[in-house]
């Protein structure tokens, strides 16, 4: 009986910390242990991406639809953004990736303009239209010397 | 003055082959952990006075810790009226750094001294020679399940701290202040990324290796210490030696890591 | 006479620059008991370690059925030490196992035994060892002398060719000390083992040896029969007799200490 309910206690303890890792891993990190849901990959480039990280948030009008998979320097010597897209979205290949900021100093993230086309995105394929980040003190800088068109 | 430098000499030398002997130490004991035949019900009963029962403590830790975070937080983020940066804040600073370092730090204090007593009076009291006179290998026996327990309970007891210590960020900022309860939330799945989290858990990997490492080591040579002697006062120099040196050390390696990792 | 099963040949050793042993040559033959006396500090638990190859000889040959313990690997070193039981000073019972789990242990690791044939062993060892009904107790809720006895059934549980035995009766009243070498001798009558005792429990052991080997100063001399110990000429060894035997002992008078009372 006693040596029951230490193996008890000690598979409670188990369970507590896989449950820990699974929350983490799913809830917070990005569904790569158990892929809760389907995604297909579409490429962007940018002049600049200045803050974005690997995991950051794919919006579109505010919802989340998917989340930065790679970044890394095209052939052009651009920022190329690997991004996974949930199924069931469907962007149009005339569609506008910008990089925006939460608040002044928030999480950098991609916003994603849908556009009017009737050609949609499949896996792989890449998205033309890219804004890039907004750099809050090259603007500063550009206001200061009076280079704003 | 030759005096002095002779008792350098001797001092580095005496380091030197004390640091050989705990690698040879490291490699037996990891070397033992794959040999036949494993004591599995041992490594059951050890992660059960490892992890099991250090669960109380690591959940008050935490939840405290999460506690003050969410508090700092609070008040250092409203002047910016970046209160929405709280979540990330306290989540990010529990998974990169304060989980795997605290866990790691508590179970030193817990764990990791009693395993260095332990290993020290059976080593005073001949019982490692029994073993060994036994034929039976005390590095398989005794040192390999102690081993394993910490390497697959410091992780997970370091997981359940960052979850917990959310949880406490929670219960501070949202419950006692008052902050929109979705926002705190969010903002945490928002910026955590898998990194993080391989991050805390690669960290607190290796903070099990060196506790288990060092605390069992100093137990094991407590007959080797230099001018302490056998007896009880060689065992508690040992225990102190085993913490402070352990504790150093994880500190240590977490800047080394962060370093690498980031 | 029988081949010896062990021999010290010109045996050295030191710690931290002190000399323990200084050439020691004796050697043991099969089925004898031999007793190594000495005051503390003249190595005689050094020796024991010797023989189980714990520790190495700093020169000379420590031989054990012929073959020189230093030399072995591990492996050789573990099937030699299968032949060795030890007795150790304060009977070295692991303290997280049961007095049950700790003589059944060598079974367990070094036999094939089912588990009802591990019990069966091990209960009758622990009856003929008067223990019978204490096999669930730990080692912290035993006596010295109950203590003592556990240590000597989990050693004679693979039925060891040489018994070590290390200071068996420290510590136990005179009552329990007699138990124990009543043990020993029953014991060793049924199986049959060469013994080694170190003790400084000399006049009552010097009945069970063979030999008597007396440790003195790095030096080893062995005498084949406990009278011509009396009649050695070493001043050594003429002091260290006549205070175990008796010949001198305290009085209140200091001045009187160390002197002459009986011959």
């Amino acid at each position: 009986m006693k040596r029951l309910n230490f193996d008890l206690v000690v598979g409670i303890f188990i369970l507590a910390g896989l449950f820990s890792l699974a929350y983490l891993s799913i809830q917070l990190g990005e569904h790569t242990l158990f892929s809760a849901r389907q995604q297909y990959t579409i490429k962007a480039e940018f002049a600049s991406i200045s803050g974005l990280r690997r995991g950051a948030v794919v919006e579109i009008a505010g919802v989340g639809v998917g989340r930065v998979a790679r970044i890394e320097l095209s052939d052009r010597q651009q920022a190329l953004v690997t991004m996974n897209i949930d199924y069931g979205v469907e962007l149009s290949e005339d569609s506008i990736a910008s990089i925006s900021t939460q608040g002044i100093i928030g999480e950098k993230f991609i916003m994603i303009s849908l556009g009017g086309s009737d050609v949609i995105l499949a896996d792989g394929d890449w998205l033309m239209e890219t804004q890039s980040a907004l750099n809050l003190e090259e603007l500063i800088s550009r206001f200061v010397f009076g280079k704003i068109r | 003055m030759l005096a002095h430098i002779e008792r350098l000499g001797e001092r580095s030398i005496y380091l030197i082959q004390d640091l050989g002997r705990m690698g040879i130490f490291l490699s037996l004991a990891v070397r033992a952990i794959f040999n036949r035949p494993f004591r599995f019900g041992e490594l059951v009963r050890q992660i059960g006075l490892v992890g099991a029962s250090s669960l109380i403590l690591i959940f008050f830790t935490a939840s405290f810790t999460g506690m003050v975070l969410g508090l700092q937080g609070y008040y250092a983020l409203r002047q910016f009226s970046a209160e929405g940066a709280i979540g990330p804040m306290v989540a990010l600073t529990l998974l990169r750094e304060l989980g795997p370092v605290l866990t790691a730090l508590m179970i030193i204090g817990r764990v990791g001294s009693a395993i260095c007593a332990e290993i020290g009076i059976m080593r005073n009291s001949e019982q490692i020679d029994a073993l060994e006179c036994m034929a039976v290998d005390p590095f398989r026996y005794l040192i390999a399940p102690k081993f394993l327990a910490l390497i697959i309970s410091v992780p997970l007891l370091t997981l359940i701290f960052n979850v917990v210590g959310i949880l406490g960020g929670y219960v501070a900022v949202v419950l006692l202040l008052g902050l929109n309860p979705g926002s705190y939330f969010s903002a945490i799945e928002m910026s955590v990324v898998n990194q993080d989290i391989n991050m805390g858990i690669i960290k607190s990997l290796v903070f099990a290796l060196l506790i288990v490492w060092i605390c069992a080591g100093r137990g094991y040579f407590v007959h080797q210490i230099r001018s302490a002697g056998f007896g009880a006062e060689g065992v508690s120099r040992a225990t102190t030696q085993a913490v402070v040196i352990s504790s150093i050390s994880v500190l240590a390696a977490n800047y080394l890591l962060t370093a690498i990792l980031i | 006479m029988s081949s010896p099963i062990i021999q010290f040949d010109q045996v050295c050793k030191s710690f931290d620059s002190q000399k323990v042993l200084d050439g020691i040559d004796f050697s043991l033959i099969s089925g004898q008991t031999t007793v190594i006396a000495g005051a503390s500090g003249q190595g005689k638990s050094v020796t024991l370690k010797l023989v189980l190859g714990l520790i190495k000889p700093d020169s000379g040959r420590v031989l054990v059925m012929g073959r020189d313990v230093s030399q072995m690997r591990s492996r050789e070193l573990n099937n030699l030490r299968t032949n060795f039981g030890v007795l150790f000073q304060g009977s070295a019972l692991l303290d997280s196992l049961s007095v049950f789990a700790n003589v059944a242990l060598p079974l367990k690791e070094r036999t094939r035994l089912s588990e009802a044939q591990t019990k069966n062993k091990v209960l009758s060892i622990l009856e003929q060892l008067g223990l019978a009904g204490h096999e669930a107790k730990y080692p912290a809720q035993l006596s010295g002398g109950m203590k003592k006895r556990v240590g000597l059934a989990r050693a004679l549980m693979l039925h060891p060719k040489i018994m070590l035995f290390d200071e068996p009766t420290t510590g136990l009243d005179p009552e329990q000390a007699m138990e124990i070498y009543r043990l020993l001798l029953k014991t060793q009558q049924k199986f049959g083992y060469t013994s080694i005792i170190v003790s400084h429990d000399v006049p009552k052991i010097f009945n069970l040896a063979d030999q008597v080997v007396i440790m003195a100063q790095g030096k080893a001399r062995s005498f084949a029969r406990p009278e011509d110990i009396q009649h050695s000429h070493d001043p050594e060894i003429r002091k260290f007799v006549r205070i175990t035997m008796g010949e001198i002992y305290l009085s209140k008078n200091l001045e009187n200490n160390y002197e002459e009372i009986k011959f």
